[in-house]
């Protein structure tokens, strides 16, 4: 894989409209029993404070698969639910991800006259291997198909209760 | 707004060469001004303001202002929905990708 150099921005931005509340979303994205049911797995525990710690926690198919029991780290810069939640995010999985430091994540939350918009925006500066594993760049050596993978999920398991393909 | 009319706006919007064209420039890279998208294009600038706005009604190009400066993204969300709507349900590759990414961990030397 090629990574493209002469790009500037390295900001990612994904956005769905999910037909279900802005608490419910803001839920799924910060409780463990919400986020172990789509994307990767795993559960979150965060402290919902600047300054509060973000870990993830490996699924039982991630260690077994010979993942760090954290997957994830991090620390919230704001939170203000449901509607907006800003914090630094760095990927564990293997060295050379853990290695390019932490990156800045913002979920947006809007509610709208056609369902509720969420935005994520990741700031990937300094982070080529990870902005490619977040793009879904890798998916067909089944890395997953990142942030647009992981909220069209998101999307199915809230709207009907089921993951994609279920 | 939903279901089947999301999905038509997003057919409809993809159904363009020039839109197609601004979603691949996007896709090379990311966050282009309209003036670095109309420099790309022989049309003019209210030409493609005007896919553009299609783009974002569909969902699939969405614009922020980072200082002076209204950049837009490729959002690959709509596309990504389809895909797991209509493709997936006709290829049946409903394949495990934790069961895809052990194998590849394990192969990792």
């Amino acid at each position: 894989m090629t990574i493209n150099t002469e790009s500037s921005v390295t900001t990612q931005i994904n956005r769905v409209y999910i037909r279900a509340t802005p608490e419910a979303i803001w839920d799924a994205i910060t409780k463990p029993e919400w986020t172990a049911k789509y994307g990767y797995g795993g559960g979150v525990e965060f402290d919902l404070r600047p300054g509060g710690a973000f870990r993830v926690h490996a699924s039982e198919e991630f260690l077994a698969a010979g993942a760090p029991e954290i997957v994830v780290d991090g620390e919230v810069i704001e939170a203000d639910p449901p509607r907006k939640l800003v914090q630094t995010w760095r990927m564990l999985m293997d060295p050379e991800l853990a290695s390019e430091g932490y990156t800045r994540l913002t979920h947006e939350i809007e509610p709208t006259d056609h369902g509720t918009k969420l935005t994520v925006i990741h700031e990937l500066e300094g982070a080529p291997r990870l902005a490619a594993l977040v793009a879904g760049k890798h998916e067909a050596e089944g890395a997953g198909g990142g942030w647009s993978w992981v909220l069209s999920d998101l999307k199915s398991v809230l709207e009907t209760g089921e993951r994609l393909g279920a | 707004m939903h279901g089947v009319n999301d999905d038509d706006r997003v057919f409809k919007a993809l159904a363009d060469p020039t839109r197609r064209f601004l979603l691949d420039l996007l896709f090379t890279r990311d966050g282009r001004t309209l003036t670095e998208l109309e420099s790309e294009l022989e049309m003019t600038r209210f030409g493609v303001m005007k896919h553009l706005r299609v783009l974002e009604d569909a969902g699939l190009v969405v614009a922020r202002r980072k200082g002076r400066e209204k950049l837009h993204f490729l959002n690959p969300v709509p596309i990504r929905l389809i895909h797991d709507r209509w493709i997936d349900k006709y290829t049946e590759r409903h394949v495990s990708a934790l069961a895809e990414l052990k194998t590849e961990l394990e192969g990792t030397p």
